[in-house]
């Protein structure tokens, strides 16, 4: 089954032949694979077919749950992003980045790859004064086309700081955490289980957030 | 399973420069949109120094889904199309400060564009295409709701009120759209019509009137949303008669148009009835060097193809304007 239409798998193998550093993409699934996690895997396969930069490892999340404790994978499906020397980028996809989210999935690969602007110098220091442990939860709907922003924001910041890790969250994979964080909105980004912010914020804004969280 | 591919190629041919705020630009575009864009290209071809500053590139183009009517494409989504005029414009050394806010303009020989983290920037002519934004109740609730069930876009947040009871405010396109995206999967519509018939286009409401878990209140309005941690109920109110009626839902879209972002130029230039920038028809507001295009402005019809070519006679206007000035 082809996951891809022609023109979009031109426009994605356009976009990746920019990659300068190889990035690695662990898929975390199980033998029996639910609908959802055949499709991710699929979807996996393809995308990292287009490029010979990126590589594919897959995880069986039961048997080796070692390394899914080690990688914070908590449900499947989940991709985790490494870079060209296998260090955690910290960031994380809960669910098959299809829709609009295939342009955060895509930024991020770029960002682990290398390919990134400077953060301004104000949000960088604020973001070396982080002194514990985030972990960020953007829920979105892969209908929204404003999700992507929140989701490279969070995304960005775990890249940049190593007390950092953000996961993207696709709340219509995850219904049982959409109720659990009462998202009726997205993008709705979980800092720390208690500060919430609704739409997406610029980088900026959400350093200053995680400075009270 | 579909792909809304917008992420352009970014590095290769891109000449985008930062904003610098010790330069004297020629021009300043406010804005992201299709005019803000269209304005950007006629500047740089003109050859005039210009920055851009936006939240995001796109504007409500990157929320249409299908565009049938921008000549050159018979058929293309407003996402590709949003990425298109992106790659048209960076491929310029044109400044460009992305995600940052404008909050105030000040008018002079040389002109201010503060923002909202206290930054400015400075050039010899403005050119505000600030486009609309969804327009609010303004009713008891809405604000500390927001996020919380009150919602203002369907297709972001519709799926997550499967099995619920939600209303809609606003019988127009966008309301009769939204109901329709939330008939298939909410318990219960209920649409909340100001007017006594929907004024949504036939073929819309024929495809609403099909399913049956919806209603239509006619000529009431919404007065108060009460909740606490999320939206419980609704207090709406006849217009006929002056009736109130409490009704449960956990959900509440607010579909009733638009309204134009001005709220930074709003003591500067004139306005016309609706809030929109008054303009003539080289794009000119009431201040000399401070133009406008697109759906803040008060040309008729808002539409991408107009709001281009409003775009370009904006900057058009600019540049023969600084080549007099100077």
């Amino acid at each position: 089954m082809a996951i891809f239409d022609d023109k979009v798998r031109k426009q994605i193998g356009d976009n990746l032949a920019k990659l300068t550093e190889k990035v690695h993409l662990l898929y975390f699934t199980q033998e029996l694979e639910c609908g959802i996690c055949k499709e991710t895997h699929e979807f996996l396969k393809e995308f990292t077919s287009l490029n010979d930069k990126i590589g594919l490892t897959v995880f069986d999340f039961v048997k080796d749950r070692d390394k899914a404790a080690h990688y914070k994978v908590d449900k499947i499906p989940a991709i985790v992003v490494l870079d060209k020397s296998d260090n955690d980028t910290r960031m994380r996809f809960f669910g098959l980045p299809g829709g609009y989210e295939i342009n955060s999935f895509i930024q991020s690969i770029f960002e682990a790859s290398g390919l990134k602007e400077m953060l301004p110098a104000k949000a960088a220091e604020a973001l070396k004064k982080i002194n514990k442990d985030i972990h960020l939860q953007v829920f979105i709907s892969l209908t929204c086309p404003y999700c992507p922003t929140a989701v490279s924001a969070a995304h960005r910041i775990a890249l940049e700081s190593p007390r950092v890790r953000a996961d993207m969250v696709d709340a219509g994979t995850f219904p049982q955490l959409a109720v659990k964080y009462n998202v009726s909105s997205v993008p709705k980004t979980v800092i720390n289980e208690t500060i919430e912010i609704i739409g997406a914020e610029p980088v900026e804004k959400l350093i200053e957030a995680l400075a009270k969280a | 399973m579909e792909f809304k591919l917008n992420i352009g190629p970014s590095d290769s041919g891109e000449r985008v420069l930062p904003m610098a705020e010790d330069v004297l630009y020629d021009v300043i575009i406010v804005g992201g949109g299709p005019a803000a864009q269209t304005a950007a290209v006629y500047c740089m071809r003109k050859g005039v120094s210009t920055g851009l500053i936006t939240m995001d590139f796109g504007g409500q183009l990157s929320d249409t889904s299908d565009i049938e009517n921008y000549m050159g494409y018979r058929y293309i989504t407003g996402v590709e199309l949003a990425s298109k005029f992106r790659e048209q414009v960076r491929q310029f050394e044109i400044a460009v400060l992305e995600g940052k806010k404008a909050v105030s303009i000040e008018d002079g020989r040389e002109k201010t564009v503060r923002l909202e983290d206290g930054s400015a920037f400075k050039a010899r002519t403005l050119i505000v295409t600030t486009g609309k934004s969804w327009r609010r109740l303004g009713v008891p609730g809405e604000t500390e709701l927001t996020g919380k069930g009150v919602a203002y876009c369907a297709i972001c947040d519709a799926p997550l009120f499967a099995g619920k009871r939600v209303i809609v405010v606003g019988g127009g396109n966008s309301g009769i759209e939204s109901a329709i995206d939330l008939a298939k999967i909410a318990e219960h519509v209920t649409v909340i019509q100001f007017l006594a018939d929907l004024t949504a286009d036939k073929i819309l409401i024929d495809a609403f009137k099909a399913y049956t878990n919806t209603t239509v209140l006619y000529e009431h309005e919404v007065a108060e949303i009460k909740g606490v941690q999320q939206v419980e109920s609704v207090i709406v109110k006849s217009r006929t008669d002056g009736s109130v009626t409490e009704i449960k839902v956990q959900g509440i879209f607010i579909e009733i148009g638009l309204v134009p972002n001005t709220s930074m130029v709003k003591d500067l230039l004139d306005l016309n009835e609706f809030g929109e920038i008054n303009v003539d028809c080289a794009c000119r507001t009431s201040r000399p060097g401070i133009f406008a295009a697109g759906d803040v402005s008060s040309v008729p019809f808002k539409q991408i193809i107009i709001a281009a070519g409003e775009g370009a006679k904006a900057a058009l206007s600019a540049c023969e304007y600084v080549l007099r000035e100077s």
